[in-house]
């Protein structure tokens, strides 16, 4: 044992998206607090192994913030209780001694469970399919430096891309509703002159696949923000209201 | 010596500068109309197979692309840091393709091939003209251009980067290529698929079995050819700065049935990361190597010196890279950093509670940048606490990402106390033997990005992962396929019912069967670190014979012990991430007896691979070109038995030199 922290999870078990699931409780000890919160799992998976149990099924792979894979609801907040962190980088510091911690997989229509905590996002790459792009075919492109972009405008098109896709502003939304995603890859595109010569049928076509997949409504709570690891700004969603407004007066497209 | 007649590297002849530009205009073509017929299977959504899948589409070709995540964005290209090599000679500061292309033989100790590293030179910049056309936010300055910055191992400013997140930021500019693709019906995606077999017919190479690692069904894909873009097998290391999933799986099953493998020892250890905290470590995080741009690393000049990094004064400090390598200084490149930060550690100078780190400092970053604001700003007798104020603010600006990831995972906070960092298996330089066309021994099967060994011999400088990725998949293989698939226009579509097709779905059942009745005491997870244990402690910064002998021993009864005592839960038809694992660690065994291997019958020291036996007086590296100056490639002949087969390198444009960063 490596340190000294007890703790009683409260972890959702399900085997599969058409078998109902259950919240199933685990006593762990021997959590040291410089444990990440996905190795205090680790610890937790290989005691149930030891138990001839089956482990936790989770969602997880760079384990450094930036792949967005892992996802877990924990106390009731998608990546737990600190601002700007995904669970990977949450570390067992942040709870105490004695703590009974939630776990839940993301909650929304549009991501059924598959196992446990792992959910299906495969609807985001649909919507990113849908128009997140621009259409240049490897070979097309002019030398870099022959369209300047003002800084200002290329720092903030990097502050809306630097979105890792976690799911955890769905999560967070009280309607499940994806507008933070999609507004963080309208906005990049928006700001960037690459990306002006789709920018109508780019906003229509998205926000048209968002709805279709079965997201909520947009009510501007502010949560998806609030609780982003990677901090995506509300703006990101005035600007998509604003760009969607102005395809849908222009264009007949969708 | 003489290159294996078993191995052609099809270099085109004449002069350097015009091999890949007259072989791009003389390789065959396909025409459109064929192209719409001809199947190609991508392993992987990385830099290397996104932008493959992507442009192969776009030209045309049927292709289906596989990836074990959840999402192609999520492969592991995602976390590079730092940023992306091209010979662009923005800065004006003396750059040019021959620079970038000696550079990088170079800083790969004479152990890469000459054609395709000036290649690879060559379509540098068009990759960043690419990226900024599919809307990748560089960073720019205020004028409106794109910055540069330095990295290990030149002396050019020709680095380019989007904060510490350039890998997330190029990954997804070929992701959303990709995705464009899927929407329009030319790339068919499968998440969440594992490939686990290649088939070969009439010695060729016609698909793959594929598990879907949802249902646990296999699948029969066929094709005309198979890209295999899975990345690097730093993970045999078990503790590594790859994600937790990257495996060597696909190239290893590769290898089993044809595929050479090449210069399997050479393994990349990242100088920068974050030091081990304790047994239940599941990986380990890079700090950039963008950092010693601007840090300086030392320790200090007395031993077990336990005092916190900022009170020790300056002159009981000793900056030991800028000391024994003024020309480069911290920028030397990632081998000799990472070997002299264990020098000082095993010579009892290590810092921190596991004596396993040395300071990387900022603090004359901060003052440096502090008094550039004030100049800026017209400010003439600024305080030392403004200084620092501002100084730390553009800190953050380069940095925040990275300060804020160390702060988040050691409690630190770098900003006040000197950041500790300590060498990590970072990267493999080895990987599939490719020739200059990218493919393997066997026909049909391409291997692109670090899943080949091709471009970055026995040490890789910093930012040039990301470039190489991007050159395969952009620029390389759209074109050097042709010469394949010319051939194949009249070999109709590929039957999944075919024998070979049966008979190695077949093989890949019974193995997983196998893993989950032995039912024994051991979870994979545990053999995985055992495995990673010894070939850290014998195959990994430094390595002799004796301990690559043990290593080998080792492993054998290791991988006895692992086929009779592997515990797997779960059952075979459902999502199960321990099988997954079980079947990677099983693969990952095997390799790292290779690698032992490779690294025994190279009886010299060169870049990555240290062998203690092989060094000058001062402890650098001592290579032995006479008898090594080759790629060793292997060929699997059965359980534990490999055949090896040289490939001479040879050296017409670059003046062999001992390498010195002095």
């Amino acid at each position: 044992m490596e340190g000294n922290m007890s703790l009683s999870l409260k972890v959702w078990r399900q085997s599969d998206k058409n078998t109902a699931g259950a919240f199933e409780n685990y006593k762990l000890d021997g959590v040291s607090p410089d444990m990440s919160f996905l190795e205090m799992f680790d610890v937790l998976n290989e005691q149930l192994i030891e138990e001839g149990k089956v482990p936790i099924a989770f969602d997880h792979d760079c384990r450094e913030g930036i792949c967005g894979s892992c996802a877990m609801f924990i106390n009731g907040r998608p990546h737990g209780p600190l601002k700007g962190v995904t669970t990977c980088q949450l570390h067992m510091r942040s709870f105490n001694d004695g703590d009974t911690i939630v776990v839940e997989p993301w909650r929304a229509k549009a991501f059924p469970v598959i196992k446990d905590l792992v959910v299906d996002r495969d609807a985001f790459d649909r919507i990113m399919s849908a128009g997140g792009f621009v259409s240049v075919n490897t070979g097309n492109a002019q030398d870099a430096n022959s369209l300047p972009i003002p800084k200002e405008a290329a720092d903030e098109a990097f502050s809306a891309a630097a979105c890792i896709a976690c799911g955890a502003c769905v999560a967070a939304c009280k309607n499940a509703s994806a507008m933070l995603f999609v507004s963080a890859k309208v906005s990049q595109l928006a700001l960037l002159p690459q990306g002006q010569a789709e920018r109508n049928i780019r906003a229509e076509k998205m926000v048209a696949q968002m709805d279709s997949e079965g997201f909520g409504a947009c009510t501007n709570t502010g949560a998806c923000s609030a609780e982003c690891p990677k901090e995506i700004s509300m703006v990101n969603i005035a600007r998509l209201n604003r760009e969607y407004i102005g395809a849908k007066f222009s264009s007949t497209a969708v | 010596m003489a290159t294996s007649s078993r191995l052609d590297a099809k270099v085109p002849q004449g002069p350097l500068e015009t091999k890949w530009s007259k072989y791009r205009s003389s390789v065959p073509l396909v025409n459109p109309a064929n192209k719409r017929n001809l199947e190609i299977i991508v392993i992987g959504t990385g830099l290397a197979g996104a932008s493959a899948a992507a442009t192969l589409a776009e030209l045309g070709y049927k292709v289906k692309a596989f990836c074990f995540q959840d999402s192609p964005r999520r492969a592991h290209s995602i976390a590079a840091q730092g940023g992306i090599n091209a010979a662009k000679n923005y800065q004006n500061d003396g750059d040019s393709i021959y620079r970038l292309f000696y550079d990088t033989i170079k800083g790969g100790d004479y152990r890469a091939r000459e054609g395709n590293v000036h290649r690879l030179a060559e379509v540098s910049g068009s990759i960043i003209d690419q990226c900024v056309a599919a809307g990748v936010p560089f960073a720019r300055e205020y004028g409106g251009l794109l910055s540069n910055r330095s990295f290990g191992g030149t002396q050019v400013q020709r680095t380019f980067y989007a904060a510490g997140q350039t890998g997330q930021q190029l990954l997804l500019g070929a992701y959303s290529g990709l995705q464009r693709q899927v929407g329009m019906g030319t790339v068919k995606m499968y998440n969440r698929h594992e490939m686990l077999d290649i088939v070969n017919i009439d010695g060729k190479c016609r698909g793959i079995i594929a598990r879907d690692l949802v249902t646990g069904q296999l699948e029969r894909h066929a094709a005309h050819a198979v890209l295999l873009c899975s990345g690097g097998y730093g993970n045999v290391f078990y503790l590594s700065t790859n994600a937790m999933g990257s495996n060597v799986t696909a190239a290893w099953k590769a290898h089993k049935r044809g595929a050479f493998f090449g210069n399997p020892c050479f393994t990349q250890i990242h100088p920068t990361c974050i030091p081990v905290s304790g047994e239940h470590q599941s990986k380990l995080t890079l700090m950039s190597e963008s950092l010693r741009n601007d840090g300086r690393i030392w320790v200090p000049k007395a031993k077990n010196d336990t005092r916190p990094g900022n009170e020790i004064p300056e002159e009981e400090r000793d900056y030991y890279l800028e000391r024994r390598y003024p020309a480069f200084g911290n920028l030397v490149p990632r081998d000799i950093a990472s070997r002299a930060a264990k020098e000082r550690c095993d010579a009892g100078y290590g810092v921190g509670a596991s004596k396993l780190a040395v300071f990387l400092d900022f603090a004359a970053a901060v003052e440096r940048y502090g008094r550039g604001e004030a100049n800026k700003n017209n400010i003439h007798n600024p305080s030392d606490a403004d200084i620092i104020i501002w100084g730390k603010a553009v800190v953050k600006e380069k940095y925040g990402n990275l300060f804020d990831m160390y702060k988040q995972i050691t409690g630190e906070d770098p900003y006040e106390v000197p950041m500790r960092i300590y060498p990590a298996v970072h990267y493999t330089m080895g990987g599939l033997w490719v020739d200059y066309n990218l493919m393997t021994t066997v026909p049909g099967l391409y291997a692109l990005g670090e899943a080949n060994f091709s471009d970055h011999g026995a040490n890789r400088l910093g930012a040039s992962a990301l470039m190489q990725g991007l050159a395969d998949g952009y620029f390389v293989i759209p074109y050097t396929i042709g010469a394949y698939l010319a051939n194949e226009i009249r070999t109709g579509k590929i039957s999944t019912d075919h024998e070979a097709f049966v008979s190695t779905e077949k093989e890949v059942k019974d193995r997983i069967e196998k893993l989950i009745t032995i039912q024994g005491k051991t979870s994979p997870e545990v053999y995985h670190r055992r495995l990673g244990k010894i070939m850290w402690d014998k195959c990994g910064m430094a390595r002799n014979e004796q301990g690559l002998k043990e290593a080998i021993t080792e492993i054998r009864a290791l991988r006895k012990d692992f086929w009779s005592d592997v515990k797997v839960m779960g059952k075979i038809n459902e999502f199960n991430p321990e099988l997954d694992k079980a079947n990677r660690v099983a693969d990952f065994i095997e390799l790292g007896e290779l690698m032992c291997l490779d690294a025994l019958d190279r009886n010299e020291s060169c870049g990555g691979h240290f062998r203690e036996e092989f060094q000058t007086e001062e402890g650098e590296a001592m290579r032995d070109d006479e008898n090594y100056m080759y790629v060793s490639a292997w060929e699997h002949k059965g359980p534990e038995e490999w055949e090896l087969h040289k490939e001479d390198l040879v050296y017409e444009n670059i003046k062999i030199a001992q390498r010195s960063y002095k």
